[in-house]
């Protein structure tokens, strides 16, 4: 085979899905071409097509799906080949590495066994010979003792590990393309930064052209060669990541590359509460928060002693990777997980113990914006309803009509517009919706906000205006806030203090400028240097900074 | 104009009209199927006085009896029974009576089931695992053994319209509140889970506030459903309890089950009509609603619901150029 010739050709791809509402062309003419041993990128926000077109390059569209144009992978036509063809084109031209690591895996069967299921499938391999093969791909893609680990089942390795065990399977047949579909959004940044190693290593030592599709303009500029922005269905732009980050064209990919936060270190005062004085709004002294385990099992210590204060009007980052508490610290501020140690003061009452019925005229003063925006209001009530509903509980309005005026001033400083009220949650997009639950979070003016991973579930441009309007907000209607986040940039936009947590415990705290820009902790450290900056340049040698210190 | 407008989408949201809209094709034709038989039966379960050319214990016409195991003819359509009734009216008759049960069992047990799914599955703690056990104690039972132990302890031998409907209502009441139990249960315990309730928590709502604004209507999605398939369920115990000679007796109403057992004896000697058309009764009332459940259960599910293929006409084409949702665009900017 020439080395000219492209690992896959998309040419005029046209992807049509019947829906309920009638056909919704998902994709309207795409052309590609990846080389081999070529990273390329498809960025865009959701919906706009880009795991769609990848997914076709191996064929794997749902029933509903109507393709026309071409793709060609190793000189055959996906689009019109035979299932058959198609089964052993997968593997072996081309392989599949998803975004969730823990649902690709089987949970009943070894990961040996599944490593070695897909080399045999494809009729080339003995028993004892898939086995071992299977072990070599183990170690290649970095698990230890890849002899013993060979026979432990999915449960027994990390997220990260399984990622790998992801990748080894996708490379285990010699795929000459890797369709990685946003391979690390479900890992924390420092297990991003090692996956990311491997598919760059995959790329160097095995030639493998890598479709990469994210939405993380940061992990873009550190793996990708080529960039192709997708927007509604269409390419709008092709470039080298290095020219696309220093000259962008389109007007959507500026705009793209404009709302990714950066940690730039502002200077943020405190708001002057006027009397020094005044009591903190939470203040938390030895606070333990303990899950009790199940039969039989050691109950599992999340948050283990930690002291922080939150002051009147000042926004309080927590930082941290999945489960190092920060979530669970957020839901015992709000009394939905007990506290089961030490002292949590929450508007001058202990949540220690706490009795829902003395703490419940203190729930007017506590506003919570939940992770995510689907799921986080009832779908069979209007979004006037919901926004009114805190006011209906706490008696300020008899009725979510009543309370109809109040709820339009809100949604005004939110920036929804007041016909939106009246529409169905499933109606609004993600962010829109966001904003709507801010809207009822702040509905009785609460001294206390606490913010559960807000723009997590976001696009990074909805996102960047998502932060926006919670600064506005914040500054118009001064409350403090516990802003709950893994994403060290966005804290940097919002907050004044921020506390770094690791396995339930603070490792540092101090002023956000303080944290991020000279950080004395070496998780600190490492957890800053594993952020990918959109800027290849400057990534390249964090790259470098990074693994010195990982030596 | 407007007011025509919301009327058709008030309409357009109604369960079982939303669904006709939805549905193409072999699910389409089988839920038509499906509400064409149980229409044609509450017809008949409603203009029974009407449609029936005698009455459901009448023997004798203008001509004196009408003679038993007549075969069918133009006085008697389908003929009489070995009792001297006629059989199209014995028939037309019971759709009444089996309509009946259907209503006062599903509304009987829907009520406590709902009630008590709720309280179960958001209060938890101990009423949750007392109630989950005598459902599963309830289950334990053979259905009709346990419509047959009530039936008795309910009419007590007695077998007058109501006291026979009743006593089949009540038992199949008795066998159909697990069910509802459960599944809304189950329903609560996810809905109970969900971000929107933690927040009506967050906001200090009181607990059976959540439990009937929020959890309640978003767990009963699946109720029509349940609800036909119950349908025929009760019909198929009444039939049973009738035909096991735990039914109405025939001066008091008409029921398919009684006929059926009454038409054992028939069916050796060669005289079909007796048994054939009661059991094509129940067979119908039952397939009907079957199939009016079955389709409902597809068509809440998007996995397996079919959809009209992407057709190629001049509208969907435009459709197809113009982008699915500007409001991302408005996200941007």
């Amino acid at each position: 085979m020439t080395s000219t010739e492209p690992a896959v050709d998309i040419r005029d791809l046209q992807i049509t899905f019947d829906t309920d509402g009638g056909a919704v062309t998902a994709v309207r003419g795409v052309d590609l071409v990846v080389a081999p041993g070529e990273v390329l990128a498809i960025v865009g926000e959701s919906g706009s097509g880009k795991t769609v077109t990848a997914r076709s390059i191996l064929g794997l569209l749902p029933e509903t799906a109507k393709v026309s144009g071409a793709v060609v992978l190793q000189g055959e036509n996906v689009v019109t080949v035979s299932r058959q063809r198609l089964r052993e084109l997968r593997g072996t031209a081309g392989a599949m590495i998803f975004q969730e690591p823990s649902t690709a895996l089987n949970p009943v069967f070894t990961v040996g066994w599944q490593l070695a299921e897909g080399l045999r499938s494809h009729g080339e391999y003995s028993r004892k010979q898939a086995m071992s093969h299977a072990v070599e791909m183990l170690r290649r893609v970095g698990i230890p003792e890849p002899e013993l680990r060979v026979n432990d089942y999915p449960h027994q390795f990390s997220g990260g590990q399984k990622q790998r065990i992801v990748i080894a399977m996708a490379l285990a047949l010699d795929a000459s393309v890797l369709i990685a579909d946003e391979p690390t959004t479900a890992l924390d940044v420092t297990v991003q930064a090692e996956i990311l190693d491997l598919l760059r290593r995959c790329r160097d030592e095995f030639g493998t052209a890598i479709v990469l599709i994210t939405h993380n303009m940061g992990v873009v500029a550190d793996l990708a060669d080529r960039v192709a922005v997708m927007y509604q269905g269409e390419i709008v732009e092709t470039a080298p990541v290095q020219q696309l980050f220093s000259a962008p064209h389109h007007e959507y990919t500026k705009k793209l590359l404009a709302a990714v936060p950066r940690v730039e270190l502002v200077e943020r005062p405190l708001p002057d509460s006027g009397e020094g004085a005044r009591d903190a709004v939470v203040s938390a002294r030895g606070l333990e928060i303990e899950y009790p385990g199940r039969l039989g099992r050691k109950a599992f210590l999340a948050v283990r002693g930690i002291d922080f204060d939150i002051a009147p009007g000042e926004v309080l980052g927590l930082v941290g990777e999945s489960g190092s508490g920060k979530t669970t610290i957020g839901r015992a501020i709000a009394g939905l997980t007990p506290v089961t140690g030490g002292s949590l003061r929450v508007l001058g009452a202990e949540m220690r113990g706490m009795r829902e019925r003395s703490f419940r005229p203190h729930r007017k003063d506590l506003g919570f914006v939940f992770q995510d925006p689907a799921t986080s209001f009832n779908p069979l009530l209007t979004i006037a309803d919901c926004v009114a509903e805190p006011l209906v509980v706490h008696g300020i309005a008899a009725s979510p009509r009543e309370a109809r005026e109040r709820v339009d001033e809100l949604l005004d400083a939110v920036q929804l517009p007041n016909a939106f009220g009246d529409r169905f949650p499933h109606e609004l997009s993600g962010g829109q919706r966001q904003r709507a639950s801010l809207a009822r979070a702040l509905a009785l003016d609460p001294k206390l906000l606490i913010a559960d991973e807000p723009t997590s579930a976001l696009d990074v441009s909805v996102q960047a205006r998502v932060l926006e309007l919670f600064e506005e907000l914040q500054e118009r209607f001064g409350f403090a806030s516990l802003f709950i986040t893994h994403d060290l940039a966005v804290v940097d936009r919002v907050a004044h203090r921020v506390v770094v947590l690791h396995h339930g415990d603070v490792v540092e705290a101090g002023p956000t400028p303080q944290v991020l820009g000279s950080p004395r902790d070496p998780y600190t450290q490492r957890l800053l240097a594993s952020l990918p900056v959109p800027d290849p340049a400057e990534q390249a040698v964090r790259r470098e900074a990074l693994a010195s210190l990982r030596d | 104009m407007v007011q025509k407008r919301t009327l058709r989408s008030r309409l357009g949201r109604l369960p079982v009209v939303h669904q006709l809209r939805q549905s193409v094709g072999l699910q389409r034709g089988m839920l038509i199927a499906g509400l064409v038989i149980t229409g044609v039966f509450l017809f008949t379960a409603a203009f029974a006085p009407l449609i029936a050319p005698y009455g459901f214990a009448q023997l004798r016409g203008e001509d004196g009896l009408f003679g038993a195991q007549q075969p069918p003819s133009a006085e008697h359509w389908f003929g009489t029974t070995v009792g001297g009734y006629d059989v199209l009216s014995r028939v037309i008759w019971g759709a009444q009576t089996a309509f009946l049960v259907i209503v006062i069992a599903v509304l009987l047990s829907i009520f406590a089931g709902i009630l008590l799914g709720l309280i179960s599955g958001y209060i938890g703690g101990w009423i949750d695992r007392v109630l989950v056990v005598i459902a599963d104690a309830v289950f334990a039972f053979p259905t009709l053994l346990l419509a047959i132990v009530a039936a008795i302890v309910i009419s007590g031998g007695q077998s007058n319209l109501w006291g026979g409907v009743m006593a089949a209502a009540i038992s199949i009441t008795v066998v159909f509140i697990p069910q509802y139990f459960r599944v809304i249960r189950a329903e609560t315990v996810r809905v109970k889970s969900e971000a929107f309730v933690e927040s009506a928590r967050v906001i200090g709502a009181k607990t059976p506030r959540i439990m009937f604004r929020h959890v309640f209507r978003n767990s009963t999605r699946t109720l029509p459903l349940i609800f036909t398939l119950n349908s025929s369920e009760a019909i198929l115990t009444l039939a049973g309890l009738g035909f096991l000679g735990f039914g109405i007796q025939p001066t008091s109403a008409a029921e398919w089950g009684y006929d059926l057992n009454k038409a054992i004896a028939d069916v050796t000697s060669g005289i079909w009509w007796t048994s054939v058309f009661p059991g094509l009764a129940i067979v119908l009332v039952v397939l009907g609603v079957t199939l009016i459940g079955e389709s409902l259960n597809d068509l809440a599910d998007p996995r397996l619901r079919t959809r009209r293929r992407a057709a190629t006409t001049p509208a969907d084409a435009v459709a197809a150029t113009q982008p699915i949702a500007r409001e991302e665009l408005g996200e941007v900017v």
